[in-house]
């Protein structure tokens, strides 16, 4: 939780006007926070300076390859199996090519891209319009460009999820906790009235754990730093042509899907 | 002066007994609501804004349509007006009061709310919304009653309100522009994300609003003893008007550039509502009513026999007013969610449970603006008497 904090009050500094007078007051005010916070990040947390994720279709090819990336992650995090499709929760989930990427959809599009199955999830932009119109930073972006979530603060005005343009977010629209099926003691639960997203496993990288998805996929997801221009990412993007969704939006998707080719 | 609005005959009475039972099954949906999630509501994962948002937008408007009545009065002379300014100002106040309320119920975890403020964040057109909304009601509540009282005693209202009056206009509009920036700065939603939309807000406001007005009036003529005066009537009739005419022109600015231009995400929104997008079409008959109330509306006002025939001018102020509703109450904000980012349509309904706490709110707003006008014209009575 203490970082989750700090992260925040970080992110409150560079975020708006607020940003302006809240990091000389947050200096006065808890100077001793930000130390001890920066000390637990050292130990075996992974870090970088922009997390991103690669998903390389090839990696894909039959149902089981995605559902366990999925299961794992519903696994860590407590997401609920709500009965209602209407008040599903959903982090990471299953799409085709003309959901999934809406605005470059073609009747003639090769058979190939129209079974695929894409895995969707947050795309912690860099750019997040989530974060823009969230009224109480309960929705915030972090140093290293996780675009997290304060659950405690979330006052479920659901503005962010009008303002998400890729379906991200999902709402608490009634109590999730008996529709959980394995309880991870790791991970909180969630109220009724919030709303919740993919958190690039946050909780799992400060442990020094990749996330849960990454770890199921068996190299199928490759997680790593943007802003290291040797990281498995960079190396990746350098060589392959990846997409993003929805580039036009100006949001700076740091999610890529590599579809074909070598 | 509050005493007037305690003291009725059993015709009033019996209207806020009846306002009273209708909240009081409103706060018990409320409390149900409360107790099991806003999954009470026909709202869900893709449509995730519905009635609750759509009826605060529309009562914004209404709210800040007082400013067509006092910006005539006070910055241009318009002497007509004079007797309805307070009409105006008093019915900005439970307009304001519901949108609050509209708000408040919408909200997931409400006992959260004061978290606007203590982590108040500039960045987010809803801590605008806030500022905006908050401090519109003060202005009006103090304008409204001090000159009031000032008249009850015949002496002229202090000087401090004059500013006061002059800062209520540019707010009046800004309260309306911020809502609509709510939604006209979203790239994730087409159908928002326009430019026209604070004009187009402003338009449907300034000929929902004082339609409502002329129905008031009317009202009061006829089951008071104060008479807000013909010519006060027929000048908000030309306000109606106008104001429809400019907005049925910007929702035509809007169809052109969707349907002229082709581009998918622009036109979508338009088809749902209109003609149905993948075989749902829920709103189609709603959307189309309102346009025929809009069309029947403009030719009535327009003619002037229609115009001048009480009859016939109640029937095209409430065709404006009902109109407007549809449109802006309903179709506006559940239209900009279908199709949802994946360009799929889930459909929307409001449930029963929902009606009824928004009825209550709507009779909260009533029951309000039965008090203030009754101690308006209680005033107004006994001073022309
Ligand atoms: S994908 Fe949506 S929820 Fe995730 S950061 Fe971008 S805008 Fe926010
Ligand atoms: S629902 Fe929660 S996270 Fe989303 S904008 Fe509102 S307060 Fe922020």
């Amino acid at each position: 939780m203490s970082i989750g904090r700090r992260q925040f009050l970080k992110a409150a500094g560079v975020t708006g006007l607020l940003g302006l007078v809240g990091s000389p007051l947050l200096k006065i005010f808890a100077p001793g926070e930000l130390e001890a916070s920066s000390e637990f990040r050292e130990g075996a947390a992974l870090t970088a300076r922009r997390w991103s994720l690669v998903v390389d279709m090839k990696g894909f090819p039959t149902v089981e390859s995605y559902t366990k990336c999925i299961e794992a992650c519903y696994n860590a995090h407590n997401i609920p199996h709500m009965d209602n499709e209407k008040h599903e929760v959903k982090w990471i989930w299953p799409e085709t090519y003309e959901h999934a990427f809406p605005d470059n959809y073609d009747v003639y599009l090769s058979e190939n891209i129209e079974s695929m199955t894409f895995l969707i999830l947050c795309n912690h932009c860099d750019n997040p319009p989530c974060v823009r119109v969230c009224p109480t930073k309960a929705t915030f972006k972090r140093e290293d460009g996780i675009v997290a979530m304060d659950y405690h603060r979330c006052i479920g005005c659901r503005f962010c999820m009008a303002a998400c343009p890729y379906g991200a977010r999902s709402f608490n629209w009634r109590d999730p906790r008996p529709f959980i099926k394995n309880l991870n003691p790791l991970y909180p639960t969630r109220t009724k009235g919030v709303v919740e997203k993919c958190n690039f496993c946050a909780e799992r990288l400060s442990r020094g754990e990749h996330p849960a998805c990454v770890e199921a996929s068996e190299g199928a997801l490759v997680f790593g730093d943007l802003k290291d221009k040797d990281s498995n990412v960079r190396n990746i993007l350098r060589t392959k042509f990846a997409i993003t969704r929805k580039p036009d939006r100006g949001t700076l998707p740091r999610v890529y899907y590599i579809i074909g080719g070598s | 002066m509050i005493e007037k609005a305690l003291s009725g005959n059993k015709f009033y009475w019996a209207w806020v007994c009846f306002l009273l039972a209708v909240i009081a099954v409103g706060v018990a949906s409320y409390i149900r609501q409360f107790h099991y999630g806003l999954g009470i509501t026909g709202m869900s994962r893709d449509v995730s804004w519905g009635f609750y948002i759509a009826q605060f937008t529309f009562f914004v408007g209404v709210a800040a349509s007082a400013v067509m009545v006092v910006m005539p009065y006070y910055l241009h002379n318009f002497k007509r007006f004079g007797r309805i300014t307070i009409l105006g100002e008093f019915l900005a106040i439970p307009a304001v009061v519901m949108c609050m309320l509209f708000i408040f119920v919408d909200m997931g975890q409400p006992t959260r709310i004061l978290n606007v403020i203590l982590y108040y964040t500039p960045n987010s057109i809803m801590f605008w919304d806030m500022v905006a909304l908050s401090g519109y009601l003060t202005i009006n509540v103090l304008v409204g009653w001090t000159t009031l009282s000032a008249q009850q005693k015949s002496v002229p209202p202090p000087k401090w309100v004059k500013p006061l009056i002059y800062l209520s206009i540019p707010w009046a509009f800004s309260i309306h522009t911020v809502t609509a920036f709510l939604y006209a700065g979203l790239p994730a939603r087409h159908f928002w994300l326009s430019a026209i939309m604070a004009a187009r807000f402003l338009a449907s406001a300034f000929a929902g609003g004082p339609a409502l007005l002329v129905i008031l009036c009317i009202i009061i003529k006829r089951i008071t003893k104060f008479d807000p005066g013909e010519k006060a009537v027929k000048g908000l009739v030309t306000i109606v008007t106008y104001a429809l005419i400019v907005n049925i022109f910007f929702v035509g600015l809007e169809l052109f550039t969707a349907l002229y231009s082709q581009v998918p995400g622009h036109m979508q929104t338009f088809k749902y509502l209109y003609f149905g997008l993948g075989g749902h079409g829920k709103l189609i008959p709603l959307m189309w009513f309102s346009t025929f109330l809009a069309i029947s509306a403009v030719v009535l006002l327009l003619v002037p026999a229609t115009r001048t025939n009480q009859i016939t001018l109640l029937f095209a102020c409430a065709s404006v007013h009902i109109s407007l509703w549809f449109d802006k109450g309903f179709g506006f904000v559940i239209g900009g969610f279908v199709p949802n980012p994946l360009e799929k349509v889930t459909e929307y309904w409001p449930t029963l449970n929902e009606l009824l706490v928004t009825t209550g709110i709507w009779s909260i707003g009533l029951l309000i603006l039965t008090a203030l006008y009754k101690i308006a014209i209680s005033v107004k009575v006994e001073l022309e008497a």
